[in-house]
């Protein structure tokens, strides 16, 4: 990775500054009140969220069935669903015949409340453009080499859907528990750019 | 009318010039309907700031990455509104299952597999027409 400049020289930061002044003069929020939202939504915002579900997906089949049919639903049976007005969520799940893995070519969504702040590779032009067009190559790149007869499929997540990559359990880990399983799970396996 | 699984769709060609959801690279592709998801605001209108947004039917699109790049074994899909979509013409509506239309776009035949992946199932048509918010959501 290039040297990337500091967040707060982006371009975007400053318009995200003119909208929350925006916001304010508008007496909608105040800049504490908008703070404290961020601050709110941040702490619960982590990969701890997107490893449980993977590790109840593991242990319980109905769940994994449940979780793989709406996604929404079932993350909210373990309290941290969306709102039905924000996004959806749809996760999707490797297997020995198929790897998955996500980007957003249009601008960086991403399951935040999943899997926390989403890394600045994820929203750079390289990743953007190329894992759509050369993903055998970009995840080799990753550490991951997917073997030919391994299909790969690509979700460009350019609408309101969100989405996560279900894991392939790994071996020999038949004995371990629901959150020994969860602390196994990595923030790039739920995103498909490495195993578990 | 909304487009089953299994349809062969292809994408709008016109380079608008106001906000899109379709990315370019998409543009003018055919590919397969996998699954469709329930409607939402279309973001053309909403960047523009129409009065009344038209809400639309988003569908999940297959494309095979030989048809978007000439090359490549993989598949791409994308969440696209109806608008960006028309049925391709002189094909069939996908009734004969799955594989019926390897032909053109070198598609790999991994179709076999997605009911498990949750891609062509049921609805989670809840309208969730509700506009309230707390607070930062997702990023874009």
């Amino acid at each position: 990775m290039t040297a990337k400049p500091h967040h707060h020289d982006l371009p975007v930061a400053a318009r995200v500054r003119r909208l929350e002044e925006r916001v304010i003069t508008a007496g909608l929020a105040s800049d504490g009140e908008l703070d404290e939202a961020l601050a709110r939504f941040y702490a619960r915002a982590t990969p701890i969220n997107g490893a449980r579900l993977v590790a109840r997906a593991w242990t319980d089949p109905r769940f994994r069935a449940r979780l793989l049919a709406d996604g929404s639903a079932a993350a909210a049976e373990l309290g941290f669903g969306p709102q039905a007005s924000s996004y959806q969520l749809r996760v999707v799940a490797n297997s020995a015949q198929r790897h998955n893995v996500i980007v957003c070519t249009l601008c960086s969504c991403y399951p935040v409340a999943l899997l926390g702040p989403s890394p600045s590779w994820y929203k750079s032009l390289p990743y953007r453009s190329r894992t759509v067009r050369e993903p055998r190559a970009v995840l080799s790149e990753f550490g991951l080499i997917v073997p030919e007869e391994v299909d790969i499929a690509v979700w460009d997540s350019t609408a309101e859907t969100r989405y996560l990559v279900l894991p392939v359990r790994p071996n020999g880990t038949d004995g371990l528990a629901e959150d020994e399983l969860a602390a196994l799970v990595t923030r790039d396996g739920l995103i498909g750019t490495a195993r578990v | 009318m909304t487009l089953r699984p299994g349809t062969r769709v292809r994408t709008s060609s016109a380079d608008p010039d106001h906000h899109t959801r379709l990315p370019r690279y998409l543009r003018g592709q055919v590919g397969e309907i996998v699954y469709a998801g329930r409607e939402w605001p279309l973001p053309d209108d909403v960047a523009r700031g129409v009065a009344a947004p038209r809400a639309e039917v988003v569908y999940t699109v297959r494309f095979a990455a030989a048809g978007l790049w000439g090359t490549g074994r993989h598949t791409v899909l994308a969440d696209l509104w109806a608008s960006y979509l028309e049925q391709a013409d002189g094909q069939d509506d996908g009734e004969d299952g799955e594989d019926g239309e390897d032909g053109e776009d070198g598609e790999d035949g991994e179709d076999g597999e997605d009911g498990e992946d949750g891609e062509d199932d049921g609805d989670d048509g809840d309208d969730g027409e509700d506009a309230e918010d707390d607070g930062p959501q997702e990023e874009r």
